[in-house]
């Protein structure tokens, strides 16, 4: 099960950065396919990530982020 | 033109171009992180000349050819200034020599330094202009890049590969309200075309239609305007500055 103050804390951040409805924001959802973020947008979205969460995304780990359920259970197992 | 408030990163600043494009950028108002890569005395004197215009100038001695240098350099600009707005990349060095006598070590020592090098301070710094939505970065290619010229295989393909890099890295974060140009300098006085035999030099005037060689602060007034708001409606853009020899 996420952590509710994890998902709360990212769906705030992928809605103010993609301009998406909070709706869609579930973990399943892929950013490219169902948000409609091109690469430089996720790219963006890890820095934000990485200041809201005070922790380094390295560039491999970054690749690997596809969905917002990548996101949460990536800054699950970082966070400090 | 004015550029108050904006904290400028020039690589090769200790001496010619790089040199002038620092003061330049200084006397308009920045603050610069002075790069250089040997020559420490002449990378002081850069800064001397900042300091003596009022602004502050931080002296950063890297390989722009090796990433982990440039990160640290970029990480402690920002440390020190708080933002990078303008990067100028002009670090340059020449091998020159026939292409069938040309040594592999020579091919890449050129390239690393002025291809990959601006690659890598690129990447470095965008990441902080992405953050501040804002950024203006300035490579320096070469008339030649554009022409070509013959015995320097190595320095035409790299400076070639700048204009192409300036082009993706325009595309790429255009949307972002940063915009990446470059200027190419024709025959320019500086130490690096000092260098150049005599007769080759005296070829090099009969070319240039203005009649006369440059000087490094022709360049620095055209990167002064690509790193203003002058420019703001710019992007991908490749600025001869070269008498009028490569007319496009």
């Amino acid at each position: 099960m996420a952590d509710e103050d994890v998902l709360a804390r990212v769906k705030k951040i992928v809605v103010d950065r993609l301009g998406v409805d909070e709706a869609d924001v579930k973990l399943e959802a892929s950013f490219k396919e169902d948000l409609d973020a091109d690469s430089l947008d996720i790219v963006e979205l890890v820095m934000e990530l990485e200041d809201e969460f005070n922790l380094e995304i390295s560039d491999e780990d970054a690749e690997k982020i596809q969905s917002v359920g990548d996101v949460v259970s990536y800054i699950e197992s970082h966070k400090s | 033109m004015g550029l108050e408030g904006k904290t400028a990163l020039v690589t090769g600043a200790s001496r010619g171009i790089g040199r002038a494009i620092a003061i330049k950028l200084a006397q308009l108002g920045a603050s610069v992180i002075v790069n250089y890569s040997g020559n420490k005395m002449r990378a002081e004197n850069t800064a001397a000349e900042i300091r003596s215009v009022g602004r502050e100038a931080l002296i950063w001695q890297c390989d722009v050819s090796d990433e982990k240098a440039v990160q640290e350099m970029v990480k402690e600009s920002l440390a020190h200034f708080g933002h990078i707005d303008i990067v100028v990349n002009n670090a340059g060095i020449t091998r020159d020599g026939l292409l069938m006598r040309m040594k592999e070590e020579d091919w890449d020592a050129v390239l690393d330094t002025n291809l990959k090098g601006v690659f890598l301070v690129t990447k470095a710094a965008l990441r902080p202009m992405i953050r501040q939505k804002q950024g203006k970065i300035i490579n320096v290619a070469s008339v030649v890049g554009i022409l070509g010229n013959a015995s320097q295989a190595n320095y035409v393909a790299a400076k070639a590969g700048v204009i192409g890099l300036t082009k993706a890295t325009a595309r790429e974060v255009a949307s972002r309200g940063i915009n990446v140009n470059a200027v190419a300098p024709g025959f320019i006085v500086t130490d690096m075309t000092d260098e150049l035999p005599d007769e080759v030099k005296e070829k090099m005037k009969k070319d240039i239609p203005l009649g006369k060689p440059g000087m490094p602060d022709d360049v620095a007034d055209a990167v002064a305007f690509l790193a203003s708001d002058g420019s703001k409606y710019m992007t991908g853009q490749t600025l001869s500055i070269d008498g009028g020899m490569a007319m496009q």
